[in-house]
């Protein structure tokens, strides 16, 4: 019987659906603290004993973090969470991560380190622990070669582009009231004003703006260090206090060798050639002066 | 030196790439879709129920998974569960969990929307040939629920197969975001990469969602 038959199928997927489903939800773990909050980091003995440490980097935000051609992570973050792992002595796990996830996962302890050009920000710090910097951001000004701005006084009665939601927008309008600024929801808008003239100049964080300008010939960055630096520093689960002391040691052992102006020319430098200087990007030993 | 988009595809294991990202993406979707069908047919059949309990039950089951954007149900699952609970979900797990409840959902509503289609003569005509509820049911009306819903659950399927692009925000790299990854490490040599990418992963789509309605189309044609 043809429809007795698709009934009995029926009942029966049904039955190991639930099974797998009942399967799958027992694989979870339990491991909370007393106060009820969860704490899931693993200290520094238990990466080493497990030989692998996991590491939150991005996968596609070249130069910093990205997936080459053979499948494999490179970048400046990576560059730098090599040497963790090398340090370590354990292998590496990579974990692609988001923006909007980054917080998340070193909150959770879903990964051990985060090193995902991750800002260092008041609200962020209240959510993860941040370790010593070692790199640097301030407000870059990219403007066309024909009408170079090299000082923020030539703006004055001009149009500033800035995106929504950055701190170029809240430096300039806390700063510099009377420079007009125009402002757009995407980096790409933000860039097409540029082209076609709509702005006389556009201004976010001095990596990016480096970078668009080699690709860009006609356009240079004539301001490329302003405002306060905003720092960049790996992240980890807050009160993971084994792991954060052990990065901080790392990053200021690391200082002395120079470690990172060694990790700019093997990634960044090919990006931003020589139009951007590496004591402007580069943090040693977490020092930032 | 900048070369055609096209040679992108094929530096490296780039293609390899894009088809171990499209089989992150169908084993995910189609272990959701295989597990919400049949619980979703259960719960079709349960909000069917004429009694206030199972009603409101169902009804706030429905309306909390479809009110909430997915995205925010793959990181309560994700991150939310280990925040209260401590419970460490794989996001494979979560992607898995996620999707089945928005299928079940989902398909529970399709069948309860199948199943008061079948006009209540159909039962009474059952009723008159001497069976009792349980025939009624398993002879005269599942059968034709049954070909109604093929196409809306082929629908179901190939939306659940799109909508999974959302799990790489819990860190699982799929189709999508294997490509975004080629784009991104090819921006300064091959700027034209976007298209040729993009276009390689719109063709990876259309061939694993066309076979799924190509089947629907068999069975349709078969239980007609």
């Amino acid at each position: 019987m043809k429809l007795r038959n698709l009934f009995t199928k029926l009942v029966a997927a049904t039955a190991v659906a639930t099974l797998i489903a009942a399967g799958l939800t027992g694989c979870a773990s339990t491991n909370g603290n007393q106060n009820g909050v969860a704490q899931s980091f693993r200290t520094v003995d238990e990466i080493k004993e497990s030989g692998k440490i996991i590491i939150g980097v991005f996968s596609d935000k070249a130069p910093f973090g990205y997936v080459d051609e053979n499948g494999k992570y490179q970048g400046y973050d990576v560059y730098f969470a090599e040497r963790i792992a090398k340090d370590l002595g354990v292998d590496v796990e990579y974990v692609s991560t988001d923006p909007a996830s980054r917080v998340e996962y070193a909150a959770t302890g879903k990964v051990d380190i985060i090193l995902a050009n991750f800002t260092v920000t008041e609200e962020r710090a209240q959510q993860v622990d941040f370790a010593l910097p070692y790199m640097k951001v301030k407000l870059g000004i990219v403007s066309p070669d024909s009408a170079l701005i090299t000082d923020v006084e030539q703006l004055k009665g001009k149009q500033l582009i800035v995106v929504k939601g950055t701190t170029a927008e809240t430096y300039f309008e806390k700063n510099y009231p009377e420079i007009t600024l125009q402002k757009y929801d995407e980096y790409a808008d933000a860039y097409n004003a540029l082209l076609d003239g709509r702005g006389d100049a556009f201004s976010t964080d001095n990596t990016e703006v480096l970078a668009w300008a080699i690709k860009n010939p006609g356009f240079t960055v004539g301001i490329d260090a302003l405002g306060n630096a905003d720092t960049i520093a790996p992240a980890v689960q807050k009160g993971n206090t084994t792991l954060l002391n052990w990065l901080n040691e790392e990053i200021e052992n690391l200082g002395k060798e120079n470690f990172f102006h060694a990790d700019y020319e093997a990634t960044l430098a090919e990006v931003y050639g020589d139009a951007a200087n590496p004591d402007n990007l580069v943090v040693e030993g977490g020092k930032v002066e | 030196m900048q070369g055609s988009g096209i040679e992108v595809l094929f530096l490296g294991r780039n293609f390899l790439r894009l088809l171990e990202g499209l089989w992150v993406t169908l084993r995910i979707s189609l272990i959701a879709v295989l597990l919400s069908v049949p619980l979703g047919i259960l719960f079709g059949m349960f909000m069917t129920i004429k009694n206030p309990i199972t009603k409101a039950i169902s009804r706030v089951y429905l309306e909390c998974i479809r009110i909430m954007p997915q995205l925010v149900l793959l990181f309560i699952a994700y991150f939310g569960v280990t925040r209260a609970f401590g419970w460490n979900l794989s996001a494979d797990i979560s992607a898995v969990i996620v999707f089945t409840l928005w299928g079940t959902a989902e398909m529970g509503d399709l069948v309860r929307g199948a199943l008061i289609s079948i006009p209540k003569h159909q039962y009474d005509s059952a009723y008159a040939l001497g069976m009792n509820k349980i025939q009624a049911f398993g002879y005269v009306v599942v059968p034709q629920t049954m070909r109604r819903l093929i196409p809306l659950t082929i629908n179901l399927t190939t939306r659940m197969i799109k909508t999974t692009s959302l799990v790489v925000l819990i860190g699982i790299t799929e189709v999508l975001k294997v490509g975004k990854q080629i784009i991104d490490a090819n921006r300064f040599d091959y700027p034209t990469a976007a298209l040729w990418v993009y276009g390689a992963i719109f063709l990876l789509y259309f061939l694993a969602c066309w076979p799924i309605s190509m089947l629907a189309k068999r069975l349709e044609k078969q239980w007609r």
